[in-house]
C-alpha cells in the first residue's frame, strides 16, 4: 500500500454524509459528496451561504460541533481512513499534517497570550525541541508571512496588530508544522478589500513553496480563478459541479454554476455576494427531492423533480445535472 | 497606566471619606454621646463642661476633621461599652474574622472553579445536572439554616467537630490563629463552610457560564484546528480568559463575605469583628460601629484597587493607555 502512495489522492472524501440530529428530525447538511484532492493542488470550493462548505471542511478536519456527526461515508487522508480514527490521533493530524483557517480569523487568536506563546505552544504540541529553539522558528515564521520586525513583534499581542498583520499570524499558525493540507474557510472575508488580495497572495506562494495543498472556501470567483486549479461548486449540501478551474469558470456545465458564473461582474473588485440566480436555495428543512436545484432551475423536467443526478464526465467536468444523462433528458438535440 | 491607578486612589479616597463622614453622623444622630460618657445623674454643667473637654462644641467641620485625622491613625475613641479603646477592642478581634473570611474564600475558590470548570466542561453529564441542582440550594438557602443544620449533623449527631467558639488558638507574634494546628483549625472548618457555601455555588455556576461561553469562541476552535491538547486548551486557554469575571466576582464577594460574617459569627458564637458590631449595635456602642464601618470600607476599597491591578496582569488588553475602552 505504501508504494501506492505516490499516485494516490492526498485527500479523498466519498460519499460524504453530515447530519443535524434535531427534535424535528435529521437535517442532512452534507449529503453524499465525493472529492479528492491532490498532493500540492489547491481546490476551490464555491457555493451559496449554507451550501455546506465550511462544515465539510469541519468534518475533515474532524471538528464538527455535536450533534453534528458524519454519518455516512469516508475521509481518507494519505492512505489512511480518519474519519474514524478517535480523538486522540485525530488530535495528532490536526495543525501537524492537516490545518485549518477558519471563517472571521481576525477572533482566531487568544487575546490573553503573545503570537509568539500561541506559535511555540502549536510548534511544541507537534514537534520535540526546546521553548528557545521553537521561539526562534516562532520568528522564521512570523518573517516568512512578512510580518516586519518579528523578532519584536513576537511578544505582543493580537490587540496590537492590524487585522492584515493578525491575519498573517493566522497563516504562520497554520502553516507552522508545515502540515501537508490547509483548509481555508473564507479567509479574507474579514479583512479590507484592499489587504485581501496581499493576503491570498500570501498563501498561494507559501504553499507554493512548501507544496502544501489548499481547500480554499471562498465566495469569490475572482480568487477561485486566480488561485485554483480545481474547483468544486457546492449546492444545497451536494457538489453539483467539479472540474479544473478554467472549464468550470468558462464553459459551465450545470445551469447553477453557470448561472453563478453569470453573476461575477465585469470588474472584479467589486465582487460581493455571488447570488443572482432567481429565487434563493432551499433550506435544510425543505430540500425538494430529485434535484436540488430544480425549483430555480431555467432547464427543469420531468426527472429533475423526482430522482436527484449524480455526478457525470462532462467534457473536462464532472456535473450532477440529468441534461447530461443522454438516456433521460427529454427530447434530443442540443439543449446548451 | 499610571493615570489610571492614580485616578482610582483618588475615587478609593472620595469613598472612604463618604464612610467615614456617613460613620462621623453616627455620633450625633444616633443619640446624644455626652449621655453615654456622663452619668444620668450629671448637671447641665458637667455636661457642658464634658462637651468643651471633648470639643463637641467645635463648628461640625472642625469636628469631623478631628474626627478623620483620628480615624486614619487608627484612633476611634473609647468603647462605651467595654471602656476599653476601639482600636483594642477591634485589634483583639480582627483576626478571627479575617482568619474566617480567607479560609472561607479560599474554600470558595479551590472548590467552586474546579467544579465551574467540571461543570462547563461536561455540562450535559449527570454529575454536573447534580452538582448545579446542589448549587441551586446553596444559593436559596439562608446562611444561618445553614450554619444550624452543619451544627446538627456534625457537631450534634456525629460529634465531628465544635459548633461554636474558637476552640484552640495559637499566638503566633500576638495574632491569634486557628491555622496553626488541627485542634484550631476543626473549629474554623463549620463556620467557614457556612461562610463560603454561597459564595462557592456562585462561583462554580459563574465559571461553568464563562467557561461555556470561552468554549465557543473562535480561538478556542483555531486552538482544536492546531492540534493543542484537550488540556491545554481547557485550561490555558479557556480558563485563562474566564479569569477577569471570576477576579471581578471573587473580590465584591470577599466584600460580602466580611458582611455575611456577622450572621456567622452570631450562629457559631465566633469572636470577630462582626460579632462585636452586633453586640456594639445592641449597646449603641457608636464608636464601636463607626469603626467597624470605617474598616469595612477601607477593606472593600482596598480589594477593588488589587482587583484592578490584576486585570492588568490578566488581560493585556487593558495595558493600553486608555484603559475601559475594551469593555
Ligand atoms: N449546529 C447546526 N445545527 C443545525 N444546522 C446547522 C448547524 N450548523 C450548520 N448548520 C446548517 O448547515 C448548513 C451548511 O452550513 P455551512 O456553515 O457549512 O455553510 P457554508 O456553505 O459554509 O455557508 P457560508 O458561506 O455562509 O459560510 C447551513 O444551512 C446551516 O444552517
Ligand atoms: S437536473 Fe434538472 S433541475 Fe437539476 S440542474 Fe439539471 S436540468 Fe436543472
Ligand atoms: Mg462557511
Amino acid at each position: 500500500m505504501s508504494e501506492a502512495r505516490s499516485n494516490q489522492h492526498l485527500l479523498s472524501v466519498e460519499n460524504l454524509r453530515v447530519e443535524f440530529p434535531t427534535r424535528r428530525g435529521t437535517l442532512v447538511a452534507v449529503d453524499r459528496i465525493s472529492f479528492h484532492i491532490d498532493e500540492g493542488e489547491v481546490l476551490g470550493v464555491v457555493g451559496e451561504s449554507g451550501a455546506g462548505k465550511s462544515l465539510t471542511g469541519a468534518a475533515i478536519i474532524g471538528l464538527l460541533e455535536p450533534p453534528g456527526r458524519v454519518a455516512e461515508g469516508n475521509i481518507v487522508f494519505d492512505g489512511e481512513r480518519i474519519d474514524d480514527i478517535g480523538y486522540e490521533k485525530m488530535r495528532r493530524l490536526r495543525g501537524n499534517q492537516i490545518a485549518m483557517i477558519f471563517q472571521d480569523p481576525l477572533t482566531s487568536l487568544n487575546p490573553l497570550f503573545t503570537v509568539g506563546r500561541q506559535l511555540t505552544e502549536t510548534i511544541r504540541t507537534h514537534v520535540s525541541i526546546d521553548e528557545r529553539k521553537a521561539r526562534v522558528r516562532a520568528i522564521e515564521l512570523l518573517n516568512e508571512v512578512g510580518i516586519p520586525a518579528a523578532d519584536r513583534r513576537v511578544d505582543q499581542y493580537p490587540h496590537e496588530f492590524s487585522g492584515g498583520m493578525r491575519q498573517r499570524v493566522v497563516i504562520a499558525l497554520a502553516l507552522a508544522v508545515n502540515p501537508r493540507l490547509i483548509i481555508a474557510d473564507e479567509p479574507t472575508t474579514a479583512l479590507d478589500v484592499s489587504i485581501q488580495a496581499q493576503i491570498i497572495t500570501l498563501l498561494k506562494r507559501l504553499c507554493r513553496e512548501h507544496g502544501t495543498s489548499v481547500m480554499l472556501i471562498t465566495h469569490d470567483m475572482g480568487v477561485i480563478a486566480e488561485t485554483a486549479d480545481r474547483v468544486a461548486v457546492m449546492y444545497a449540501g451536494r457538489i453539483v459541479e467539479i472540474g479544473p478551474v478554467g472549464d468550470v469558470i468558462k464553459r459551465a456545465s450545470h445551469p447553477y454554476t453557470r448561472g453563478l458564473m453569470n453573476s461575477i461582474p465585469v470588474i472584479r473588485q467589486d465582487i460581493e455576494q455571488l447570488v443572482q440566480i432567481d429565487g434563493s436555495m432551499p433550506r435544510l428543512t425543505d430540500i425538494p427531492p430529485g434535484c436540488a436545484f430544480n425549483p430555480r432551475c431555467p432547464k427543469v423536467f420531468e426527472t429533475c423533480r423526482t430522482e436527484r443526478p449524480e455526478l457525470v464526465d462532462v467534457g473536462a467536468t464532472k456535473a450532477a445535472c440529468w441534461l447530461y444523462d443522454y438516456a433521460r433528458r427529454p427530447g434530443a438535440g442540443s439543449t446548451t | 497606566m499610571l493615570a489610571y491607578i492614580v485616578r482610582r486612589l483618588l475615587q478609593s479616597i472620595l469613598v472612604l471619606i463618604a464612610v467615614g463622614f456617613i460613620a462621623f453622623s453616627l455620633f450625633n444622630f444616633v443619640g446624644d454621646p455626652i449621655n453615654n460618657m456622663v452619668g444620668v445623674e450629671a448637671t447641665d454643667a458637667e455636661r457642658d463642661a464634658a462637651r468643651k473637654r471633648l470639643g463637641l462644641d467645635d463648628p461640625f467641620p472642625v469636628q469631623f476633621a478631628r474626627f478623620a485625622a483620628n480615624a486614619v491613625q487608627g484612633n476611634f475613641g473609647q468603647s462605651y461599652r467595654l471602656s476599653i479603646p476601639v482600636e483594642t477592642a477591634i485589634a483583639e478581634r480582627l483576626p478571627a474574622t479575617l482568619e474566617l473570611v480567607f479560609v472561607a474564600a479560599v474554600m470558595a475558590l479551590a472548590i467552586g472553579v474546579p467544579l465551574g470548570v467540571y461543570t462547563g466542561l461536561h455540562r450535559d453529564g449527570a454529575i454536573s445536572r447534580m452538582l448545579l441542582t446542589a448549587s441551586l440550594i446553596g444559593i436559596s438557602l439562608p446562611t444561618f439554616l445553614i450554619g444550624i443544620l452543619l451544627i446538627l449533623v456534625f457537631s450534634v449527631w456525629l460529634g465531628w467537630l465544635p459548633s461554636f467558639g474558637r476552640g484552640a488558638t495559637v499566638d503566633l507574634w500576638g495574632w491569634e490563629t486557628n491555622l496553626a494546628s488541627w485542634e484550631g483549625f476543626k473549629s474554623i472548618i463549620l463556620p467557614a463552610v457556612t461562610l463560603c457555601l454561597f459564595q462557592l455555588t456562585l462561583l462554580m455556576r459563574l465559571v461553568r457560564a464563562e467557561m461555556l461561553e470561552v468554549l465557543r469562541a473562535d480561538y478556542i476552535k483555531f486552538a482544536r484546528a492546531r492540534g493543542l491538547t484537550n488540556r491545554a486548551i481547557h485550561f490555558g486557554h479557556a480558563l485563562k480568559n474566564t479569569l477577569v469575571p471570576v477576579i471581578t466576582i471573587t473580590g465584591l464577594q470577599i466584600g460580602s463575605l466580611i458582611a455575611f460574617a456577622i450572621i456567622t459569627e452570631t450562629v457559631f458564637q465566633w469572636p470577630g469583628m462582626g460579632l462585636l458590631f452586633l453586640q456594639a449595635i445592641q449597646f449603641v456602642d457608636i464608636p464601636v460601629m463607626a469603626a467597624y464601618l470605617c474598616l469595612v470600607a477601607f477593606i472593600f476599597v482596598v480589594i477593588n484597587l488589587v482587583v484592578d491591578l490584576l486585570y492588568y496582569v490578566i488581560d493585556p488588553r487593558l495595558r493600553l493607555d486608555r484603559p475601559g475602552q475594551v469593555f
